[in-house]
């Protein structure tokens, strides 16, 4: 699936000093509150974080709280789909006009009926709604299949995908893999090592922009849930 | 002219009225609607909108012309554009299904749904509409009380409930969109007392379903915040009476015979207005608090029965410490608590005690905490039933223990008391004292325990230079010198006078401008309806056994007649009191009747007094025994 992408970061956390004591906890506290959510400078939604390693000593920042900073090397998940990348993920809903997908448990994806190619008829088979494919009869997509379909757009904010079903190498995530594999294995073969060059590259890339960050100092009012 | 203008109008009802017309038709014919929009073509659209505006008093082809249109919506949201259709969405999120019947709420609420999924900018304002609905519009308050109203609110509110389910089955991040609009659109106090129940009752079934996992535990939060807002509102002075000269442990003759007046047929139901005899000021907002108190008791109720208190519990206790603790002498709210503890004896209830055993031990903790933390520690030891006397022996044992160490800190260098300085100790032995005012006896029932009790330092703790007994209320000390007297627990000097001044100017003086050693948060709730909830394991003062009642001779006999009249005519709590407690205090004696403290209206001398009222009073005047 596209659009994960590991990267390293060097943080700086301003962290209050009450927590002074407890600075591992206060860190990981503090990188908690960025999980699920769109960041701008990471360019993308931070799904998982390690901490591998922090400064011994902080920087106390001048000013009217004295927050202190701690330098902080942190790998990041990062999940951040662009349009015509291929993602994976659950169907919940399967209608008429839409499927409505889960990609990765927190994000959800939209597929419109205009979206969805011709090849695909929705029918009622065994009382069950789905979309079978007209000219593979075992290429059915129903409630609980995975499939792979192509990103058209990106709500930042609520974490939703416009996707489509349009490209022809998107559907049903078992029944693409398994007929992929039978026909021209060698193309596809090619195909994978391309991509996966052109992948790497664009990691390594990531890893040499060390991204220093300051964050603003987070306000002592934090929500409770994360206390 | 007439003509054209009449056909113009109808065009859309006379397309989607015609039954010839197929679904799909039906749903292209919306949809060409909606696109003409961006060509400038209004006229349909602008009727469709016209009829998401149909409201009361519909007749049947308006109900269908209305379904047809929202169930053609649902399978065109994704042309509906966020600008472009804005007032169509607009008058859509408007709607209110109380207005409606099943078919119309199923058809808007299928739509709500497809369009929250659909497209994200739309899921706040689906989210914000279906919260909307919790509550009727303000004309239908008034039918609430109709069986139809009744089963209206039913239809509705499942509906809304199973549709914000469906949302977050599909949007996986939307209870978290969903928790600041819960809490923006959260009635104040201020508001409708109808309003403000129905959604709190609302907002306590979220906490209770799949998405409670996410957001429960602020939505409970926000629940005690708003008992404790209204709480506030109460004044203190409109509870106590000034013209009271008795002491803590007195009964008011006065309220048995104000609330004679007001026992209705059945002996237990109060007219509203009044409570035990007390005039509510702010009548309405104590209402608003009893039923507020009753849904929050049987919502705890349930999550007992579904397994889930414990962890409900947690995110109460933590409520509690920061908004009922820190609230200037609440005065109801906290029975919520009291209740929980309640449901759960072996666990919930001991959290409670060491968080507040803990709080005042806290040397880092500020001084009105730890005093607060004292008072609510002494009233909850005191009047749970449901507390295993070793607890309490051993919080006692903590409370003590932390004063000895306190004597033996502050030696013997105290020049003068000054009762500000020590509120701290002073509170902490005041509260030993009045623990032990109900428990002691029940204490010295059981050997180990008694051993216990007569290990502890109090002789020490009491003698001090720092003179605690002369600081601390006068009637506590009376009643739990006499107490420890008969048991024997350590020699009084029997020079020893009190008189029956509620208060002294010392134990005002420790109390701070707060008056804090006159708080005893958990004495009998006077809010009728959550008190149902209390009442049963509740320690009322007229049920407790003193060390003194053992040896009391048999002159009470006589009294007999005086405890029955006076059952009737009294107050419905202290009457309607499980017969079970009398019987098993009954039991408990050895040789007397408990008759000895049931009565004590009339008597006079030694059982003239200690009982517990329902309420405080500040006296003005001395008694003279």
């Amino acid at each position: 699936m596209e659009g994960l992408k590991v990267s390293d970061a060097n943080l700086v956390v301003y962290i209050l000093p009450s927590k002074a004591n407890r600075i591992p906890q206060a860190l990981r506290g503090e990188l908690s509150s960025l999980l699920f959510k769109f960041n701008e400078e990471f360019d993308g939604v931070v799904l998982v974080y390690d901490i591998l390693a922090q400064s011994k000593n902080g920087k106390i920042l001048p000013g009217l709280t004295p927050y202190f900073g701690v330098n902080v090397r942190a790998k990041l998940l990062l999940f951040s789909p662009k349009p015509d990348m291929l993602l994976e993920g659950k169907v919940m809903k399967l209608r008429k006009e839409s499927i409505h997908v889960i990609v990765l448990g927190f994000s959800y994806a939209t597929i419109a009926e205009e979206d969805i190619r011709g090849e695909f008829r929705y029918k009622i088979k065994h009382g069950e709604e789905v979309f079978g494919s007209t000219s593979h009869k075992r290429h059915v997509i129903k409630v609980g299949s995975m499939i792979r379909f192509l990103t058209k757009s990106f709500d930042e904010e609520i974490l939703h995908i416009s996707g489509s079903l349009i490209p022809a190498n998107t559907g049903s995530i078992g029944w693409l893999d398994k007929h992929m594999r039978e026909s021209s294995e060698v193309d596809r073969t090619n195909k994978k090592n391309r991509e996966r060059e052109a992948h790497g590259s664009r990691l390594i890339n990531e890893a040499t922009i060390s991204l220093d960050n300051e964050y603003p100092p987070k306000k002592s009012k934090r929500s409770k849930m994360v206390e | 002219m007439g003509l054209e203008l009449a056909s113009y109008g109808t065009e859309y009802y006379d397309e989607m009225a015609d039954v010839g017309f197929s679904d799909s038709e039906v749903v292209s014919y919306v949809r060409d609607a909606l696109k003409s929009v961006a060509e400038g073509d209004t006229d349909r659209y602008n009727q469709l909108i016209g009829v998401m505006h149909y409201t009361e008093g519909l007749a049947a082809d308006e109900v269908a012309l209305l379904v047809t249109s929202l169930k053609a919506l649902s399978g065109v949201v994704s042309h509906v554009d966020i600008n472009l259709h804005d007032a169509l969405l607009s008058s859509i999120f408007g709607m209110s299904m109380w207005n409606y019947g099943p078919d119309v709420m199923d058809a808007l609420v299928e739509l709500i749904k497809s369009l929250a999924v659909s497209n994200g900018g739309f899921v706040d304002s689906c989210l914000d509409m279906l919260v909307r609905n919790f509550m009727p519009p303000k004309s239908f308050i008034g039918f609430l009380r109709q069986p139809w109203g009744c089963a209206r609110k039913n239809e509705v509110l499942n509906r809304v409930h199973s549709a914000l389910s469906d949302i977050a089955y599909l949007v996986p991040l939307a209870p978290l969109r969903l928790l600041p609009i819960i809490l923006k659109r959260m009635p104040t106090m201020f508001d409708n007392e109808a309003l403000l129940v129905m959604y709190v009752e609302s907002m306590l079934r979220l906490e209770g379903s799949a998405i409670g996992e996410f957001i429960g535990s602020t939505m409970l939060m926000a629940v005690v915040d708003r008992l404790v807002d209204l709480d506030v509102e109460i004044g203190w002075d409109e509870i106590i009476q000034e013209d009271s000269s008795k002491g803590i442990f007195h009964m008011e003759l006065e309220d048995v015979e104000e609330t004679a007046d007001y026992v209705g047929k059945g002996g237990s139901e109060f007219s509203r207005g009044t409570l035990s005899g007390l005039n509510f000021g702010g009548n309405v907002v104590s209402d608003k608090l009893d039923n507020l108190m009753v849904l929050t008791c049987q919502h705890l109720e349930s999550c007992y029965d579904e397994g889930r208190l414990t962890k409900v519990f947690d995110t109460l206790l933590h409520s509690f410490r920061i908004t009922i603790l820190s609230a200037y002498k609440s005065k109801f709210a906290q029975f919520v608590m009291f209740y929980a503890c309640s449901l759960d004896p072996g666990s919930c209830a001991v959290k409670f005690a060491n968080l507040l055993s803990d709080l005042f031990l806290c040397e880092t903790q500020p001084p009105l905490t730890r005093m607060s933390a004292a008072a609510y520690l002494g009233s909850y030891l005191a009047r749970a039933k449901f507390l295993s006397t070793s607890l309490i022996a051993y919080m006692l044992k903590r409370l003590v223990g932390w004063c000895y160490n306190y004597i033996q800190i502050h030696g013997g260098e105290v020049k003068s008391i000054s009762p500000q300085a020590h509120r701290i100790f002073y509170s902490g032995c005041q509260v030993v004292m009045y623990v032990l005012c109900f428990r002691m006896s029940s204490m010295v029932d059981v050997p180990p325990l008694k051993s216990q009790l007569f290990q502890m330092p109090l002789e020490q703790i009491l003698h001090h230079p720092l003179d605690p007994l002369k600081v601390s209320l006068p009637s506590i000390v009376k009643e739990f010198l006499r107490q420890a007297k008969s048991a024997r627990l350590f020699t009084v000097s029997e020079n020893f006078f009190f008189s029956d001044l509620l208060e002294s100017d010392s134990s005002k003086a420790f109390g701070g401008r707060e008056r804090l050693d006159m708080f005893f948060p958990f004495d009998p709730c006077l809010l009728k309806n959550c008190d149902r909830f209390i009442r049963p394991n509740f320690v009322y003062w007229s049920m407790v056994r003193t060390t003194y009642d053992d040896e009391a001779s048999s002159e009470e006999e006589d009294d007999n007649d005086v405890l029955l009249e006076d059952a009737g005519a009294r107050s419905f709590d202290e009457h309607d009191i499980d017969l079970d407690e009398f019987e098993y205090s009954m039991n408990k004696m050895s040789i007397t009747p408990r008759m000895s403290s049931k009565h004590g209206l009339t008597g006079g001398g030694l059982q003239a007094s200690m009982r517990m009222p329902a309420k405080i009073r500040p006296s003005t005047s001395p008694e003279s025994l």
